[in-house]
């Protein structure tokens, strides 16, 4: 069964938020006002942090694309009272909407802060919300939500492939919106069990690392440290 | 005042005395604090409409007033069942008069501690889900199984020696009062055999009690120090949350006491010594929580962790110092300065202390919770809390509901175990007598044992 996980080449990023972008039209993700957005509510299930280091001349920036960190010991997933937190058999966490009674825990579990709760109901400009991705649901208010690999685009790729009689291959057939999306191709998507894929491959470079390894989480996504 | 009452056998009158009849100035309370709580409700309902977007919560601070609300009523619920069951096995004689109103406490504040949980919920429709699809890993499972049992056992406790003084009252009262606790009282004709029966069942639940009281807020400091976050993940927080929630019990019990001292004339019942006994309790109390603070911090500030370093420095000279200050000075230098002395450990300067205390240890969850989620281990998302008018109105309402429920506690029963005072003078004389003896050398042969208290061994039954 395949492990899905992303290596992110932070060589290549480019700070161009495309990815951002793709995933808020991919998932349905609700815009907000810039006034609730100063307030702490906006959301984004993969963001680009930048950060500037040094002083002048030798100053640096830097951008660190994040997105769910699909952990092996994922945190959130645990503290879920209700079990709407759950990690499949091929080690995607995604959330069940549905279920969500909206505690967050899980939000308080995460170290990484990736999970996002819907304050209010969800809003879209009118054009926007013209431009819904019909393969996804919206959700309610008062529940979390977060980033789950483009769930969704795997049950298409599953689909394709027992309509051919074999599993989903480990690269190219299945890739989350926004590692399709990014023109610099730094971000790297794959099954990281199949020794053939590039996703592995890069996985084990001297140059991989993960956020935050030492709390034990075991991120699926690698970091390609700068050379 | 209170020494040489000239009827101080007089039929415990005044305790039956609230029940019995209602004065104006409960019933302009009631409808003051039923006004406050009726805003609350629509606070909530505000907020049911909209959403939690109309609270000041926000990324990463997702967790306000109302976890710290739950953690604090939880709390002060430590007052009652845990403090009494405690001076009951003990064998505290001064317990008699305090008891009951502590027991009260405990039973009423717990649906607020649950109620803020469910206030905090983005979707409360779905509660029941906990339930259906538990998950048993989770901590907040664990805290919905403690609590409930704990509701439950506390819920026993209070009853149990309510039984006696419900069929006082079934004697006393008429029409629909008198058909409640004749349904209530079970029966109760005081038969040795029935008295025998109740003690039983009552020191079988006050040893229970106990450590499903410890357990309670055990769990509920599990929720925070099970994360991965900065200054949450301790693992002194069990013992450190159930100090805390005595000593806010505690306080909360004593302001209690001296309300229904003050509004029902019991002055007679809840003398200064009670007041002096737990207030050395308090102080004790007061101490034992610094130590745990002191020790929580500074292992915090000597580690020198980056994460936890700017949680610390956030609470001790940054947004939070105010509070973080305001918390020192209300949970030990005033108690401290007020209790230490006896001159002015009278029962003003005790029920000050206490009100110092009850604001001091409120402070000291929001401290628990606010600062750390407001510094997350990732500084990307760094943030402010500030609560808005929704949380603002929920809490108050909170508060005046549960003011609200224990003052009609005290209209549908004695406020005082009657049948435990009672017992006290009746019994309790003699077998603190014969206990003190029994710690004594034993006498030489020759010399005669009296076995009776002087003076007022003649009114004593042996049994």
């Amino acid at each position: 069964m395949a492990r899905w996980g992303m290596v992110i080449d932070l060589d290549r990023c480019t700070g161009c938020q495309a990815c951002v972008v793709t995933c808020k039209a991919e998932n349905n993700v609700p815009v907000v006002t810039p006034r609730e957005a100063q307030r702490g509510r906006l959301m984004l299930w993969m963001t680009v942090i930048p950060e500037v280091e040094g002083e002048f001349p030798r100053v640096r920036a830097r951008f660190t694309p994040r997105p769910c960190m699909q952990c092996d010991h994922p945190p959130c997933v645990k503290v879920c009272p209700v079990q709407a937190m759950t990690k499949s058999p091929e080690g995607t966490v995604s959330h069940v909407f549905a279920r969500c009674i909206g505690c967050r825990f899980c939000v308080q579990a995460c170290p990484y802060g990736v999970t996002y709760f819907n304050w209010q109901a969800p809003t879209w400009p009118k054009d926007l919300r013209e431009a819904l991705n019909p393969d996804f649901a919206i959700r309610p208010t008062g529940v979390v939500e977060m980033c789950d690999f483009c769930h969704h685009r795997l049950q298409h790729a599953r689909e394709e492939a027992r309509a051919d009689g074999r599993e989903v291959r480990g690269e190219g057939e299945y890739v989350p919106a926004c590692v399709q999306a990014c023109p610099a191709r730094a971000l790297i998507f794959g099954d990281l069990d199949d020794p053939n894929t590039a996703a592995s491959n890069l996985a084990h470079s001297p140059r991989a690392f993960r956020m935050l390894e030492d709390l034990g989480t075991s991120p699926k996504v690698y970091y390609l440290k700068e050379g | 005042m209170q020494t040489t009452h000239p009827q101080a056998f007089d039929g415990d009158d005044v305790l039956f005395a609230p029940v019995l009849r209602t004065g104006r100035g409960f019933y302009t309370a009631a409808v003051f604090l039923l006004a406050v709580a009726a805003w609350g409700a629509y606070a909530y309902t505000y907020q049911l409409r909209y959403g939690l977007g109309v609270t000041g919560l926000n990324r990463p601070v997702a967790w306000g007033f109302y976890i710290v609300n739950f953690v604090f009523f939880i709390g002060i619920s430590h007052a009652g069942t845990l403090i009494s069951a405690i001076l009951r096995l003990c064998n505290a004689e001064w317990r008699r008069p305090i008891t009951r109103a502590a027991e009260t406490i405990t039973v009423l504040v717990l649906f607020f501690g649950l109620g803020s949980i469910i206030i905090d919920l983005g979707r409360p429709d779905r509660l029941f889900y906990v339930m259906q699809y538990g998950r048993l890993q989770s901590p907040l499972l664990w805290d919905v199984t403690s609590i409930t049992t704990y509701l439950t056992a506390s819920t026993l406790y209070l009853y149990l020696p309510l039984i006696p003084d419900l069929a006082l009252l079934r004697d006393r009262a008429r029409g629909w009062r008198r058909q409640l606790y004749t349904a209530i009282s079970l029966g109760w004709r005081g038969t040795p055999e029935q008295h025998r029966r109740l003690e039983r069942g009552i020191s079988v639940m006050a040893v229970l009690v106990i450590p499903i009281a410890v357990s309670v807020h055990t769990v509920v400091s599990w929720v925070f120090s099970m994360t991965l976050q900065p200054m949450w993940k301790s693992t002194i927080f069990g013992p450190y949350f159930v100090t805390g929630a005595i000593f806010s019990g505690m306080a909360a019990l004593i302001i209690a006491m001296a309300a229904v001292r003050r509004a029902y004339h019991l002055e007679n019942y809840l003398k200064p010594v009670h007041f002096n006994s737990l207030a050395l309790l308090l102080l004790t109390m007061s101490l034992l929580w610094f130590y745990f603070t002191f020790a929580e911090h500074l292992t915090a500030y000597y580690g020198g962790e980056l994460a936890e370093g700017a949680v610390l420095f956030a609470k001790v000279t940054g947004p939070y110092a105010p509070e973080f200050w305001a918390m020192v000075v209300l949970n030990l230098v005033i108690p401290l300065a007020i209790m230490a002395n006896r001159r002015t450990r009278t029962v003003a300067g005790i029920v000050t202390a206490s009100a110092s205390v009850l604001v001091g240890m409120w402070l000291e969850r929001y401290l628990i919770v606010v600062p750390t989620l407001a510094n997350p281990r990732l500084p990307y998302a760094r943030g402010l809390y500030s609560p808005t008018w929704v949380e603002w109105s929920i809490t108050a309402g909170a508060f005046a509901l549960f003011i609200l429920l224990y003052m009609v506690f005290t209209k549908l029963f004695p406020i005082i175990s009657i049948w435990e005072v009672r017992e006290g003078r009746e019994r309790g004389i003699q077998e603190a007598y014969e206990r003190i003896e029994s710690y004594l050398p034993t006498p030489t042969p020759g010399t005669q044992p009296s076995g009776r208290v002087p003076g007022v061994g003649a009114a004593v039954p042996s049994h």
